[in-house]
């Protein structure tokens, strides 16, 4: 009796004939489909499992926003930012009034600039929260979806006690808010930034050394630094990749330069890097959360502009003068100057930018909405290529996109 | 916050003018022949990131388009915009190779003003279908829309504001504040 011993040298490699009959098959994913968040829709060639070539298709969410904006004045514009990045209702508001209120030439009041903060920041860590829990639901943990969404809706609450709204809020005006902070506001973001970081440690425990998703996530999407920025990503998929840019540093706005906070930016650039990003993100929005609060100064909440910005309540209705400038402020909006102006603001999901060309009168000449997530998702038919189908979910589920903004 | 960068103008090729300072932004009208030389130019000296590119309409203006170009540089935290005119029926030479970040914004910027862009490696359709014949965001298509072949999805019913009494016109349309209401048959839309 003799044994054989078999020989495969290395399994996996392709042999010549292999090359020659590899048969191409086109699978097509979305737009309707649980792993590209919205109205994605992804047309892949494969060769076996590997992916060879990507198109990626985006517009199924297409409204039209920018068309609609033109013919309307620029305050009832504010409830379509709601629905750009609708995780983060609050953020696109500000974004969108910081704008516009470049363009007017308008200095906010300091209380009605920390307000808009503790606004960013809720919105963020609320759109983090979101991101995380579908993230780790792509790649099989299911239940973090299910802890996530209970912070959110302590979230949510606070948020329906500051705008009325839970979900969109349409919560800024030219000049200032709808309204000043309510009595208990204050006092619910600091209890929430007391129990918050605790459950963020438990988030981090189910998932930072989870085997199958590290497995999953790690060395997996590699996107290089210089090749993030050639292809515009912001947010935490640039910081991800090692680049620090984040607006709020690069361009303070708000008076972000005063608060201390830090960019934590990744080493590899993989999903995994993009994923710790978010997790310190939130960390870092709690600290600034906490220092707007200690700091929240008295005083206005909307710049003094009666010609542009609605006057307070009371005064409409014993006022003769203020009676005038609300009707006038509802149905012409604020006048703008001739010019042109471009405000980027960093969102959840990277820079937010609006480009205003504005012709004077009430309405916008022509309002460009710079959305984060389509330039974010311009990298895939780049990035997708060499990796399998089973990979997909995973980038995807990394990059947190969302169609609103990026089909606008 | 300071945006602007110093005069006069470093970098710029013969034919740059720089436009009127607004808001603590430089912007710069750049020759649509010498767009690619200009930014090439401009990368190299530490403009690495295109933020965004965009089409305007101004209908009614010759050339009619213009392409707005805005760039930041992330070391010396600067922003610049680039401003360059084209006709109807022109093209404009494509950045993509530049920066890959151009290639979705031309194409957008080709779907919705319908400005071509030539030496583009892909220059489809991006929010629109591809056969679909308009270009939504120039001024004399309406906001209500056109009809297509597909009249079901390209269609909608007038839009329900549309010659209510808070709608508000454009002021390259009305030039004088007020009366701001105007209904649609008086508007050359």
């Amino acid at each position: 009796m003799s044994t054989t011993t078999l020989e495969f040298g290395d399994t996996l490699a392709k042999t010549a004939e292999m090359e020659e009959v590899g048969e191409k098959m086109v699978l097509n994913i979305g737009p309707s489909h649980p792993s590209t968040h919205g109205v994605l829709r992804l047309v892949l060639e494969l060769d076996g499992e590997v992916i060879t070539k990507v198109d990626t298709d985006v517009g199924y969410l297409h409204r039209g926003d920018e068309k609609i904006a033109e013919n309307m004045n620029w305050n009832q514009f504010v409830p379509y930012t709601d629905r750009l990045d609708y995780m983060a209702p609050l953020a696109n508001n500000v974004a969108y009034a910081c704008a516009v209120e470049k363009l007017m030439g308008f200095e906010l009041p300091p209380r009605a600039k920390v307000t808009r903060v503790i606004c960013c920041e809720l919105a963020r860590i609320s759109a983090h929260l979101l991101g995380l829990g579908a993230f780790a639901m792509d790649v099989g943990a299911m239940t973090m979806f299910l802890y996530t969404f209970t912070e959110r809706e302590k979230i949510y609450n606070l948020i329906e006690l500051l705008t009325g709204a839970r979900f969109t809020t349409s919560f800024t005006r030219v000049g200032g808010q709808t309204r000043d902070i309510p009595p208990g506001f204050l006092e619910g973001v600091t209890e929430f930034c007391a129990q918050f970081p605790g459950r963020l440690d438990e988030f981090g425990s189910m998932l930072n050394r989870n085997r199958i998703f590290v497995d999953r996530t790690k060395d997996l999407g590699i996107i290089p630094d210089d090749v993030a920025l050639d292809f515009g990503l912001t947010g935490p998929n640039l910081r991800g990749s090692g680049n620090p840019y984040d607006v709020r540093r690069a361009f303070p706005y708000l008076g972000y330069e005063t608060y201390d906070f830090e960019v934590p930016v990744g080493s590899t650039g993989d999903c995994y890097d993009r994923f710790a990003v978010r997790m310190e993100e939130m960390r870092q929005s709690i600290l600034i959360l906490r220092q707007a609060v200690a700091k929240m100064p008295g005083g206005a909440w909307q710049v003094h502009d009666p010609k542009n910005v609605l006057p307070a309540k009371d005064k409409v209705l014993t006022k003769m003068e203020e009676l005038i400038h609300q009707f006038l402020v509802v149905t012409q909006g604020p006048d703008a100057p001739v010019g042109e102006v471009y405000f980027g603001a960093e969102n959840p999901k990277g820079e937010l930018g609006f480009y205003l060309n504005s012709r004077g009168g009430g309405v916008p000449h022509r309002l460009k909405i710079r959305a984060p997530s389509f330039c974010n998702l311009s990298i895939l038919n780049h990035l997708l290529p060499g990796h399998t189908v089973s990979d997909v979910p995973a980038i995807l589920g990394s990059f947190d996109f969302v169609m609103g903004e990026c089909d606008r | 916050m300071s945006m602007g960068l110093e005069a006069p103008i470093e970098g710029s090729l013969p034919g740059t003018q720089a436009l009127p300072e607004f808001r603590g932004e430089t912007s710069w009208e750049v020759p649509k022949d010498l767009i690619p030389a200009q930014m090439a130019a401009l990368k190299a000296k530490g403009f690495t990131y295109l933020v965004d590119l965009t089409a305007v309409d101004n209908h009614g203006e010759d050339p009619r388009f213009e392409v707005v170009y805005e760039l930041c540089d992330l070391k010396r935290k600067k922003h610049l915009r680039i401003k360059t005119k084209v006709g109807e029926g022109e093209t404009l030479p494509s950045v993509c190779s530049i920066w890959k970040t151009a290639e979705w914004h031309e194409r957008e910027a080709w779907d919705m003003v319908g400005v071509r862009f030539s030496n583009h490696p892909d220059l489809r359709r991006i929010l629109m279908w591809e056969g679909y014949p308009h270009h939504p965001l120039r001024k004399d298509f309406p906001l209500a829309g056109l009809p297509t072949e597909m009249p079901d999805i390209a269609f909608t019913a007038k839009a329900p504001l549309e010659g209510g009494p808070f709608v508000t016109n454009s002021a390259s349309l009305t030039q004088d504040r007020e009366p701001r209401a105007h209904p649609a048959e008086e508007r050359n839309l």
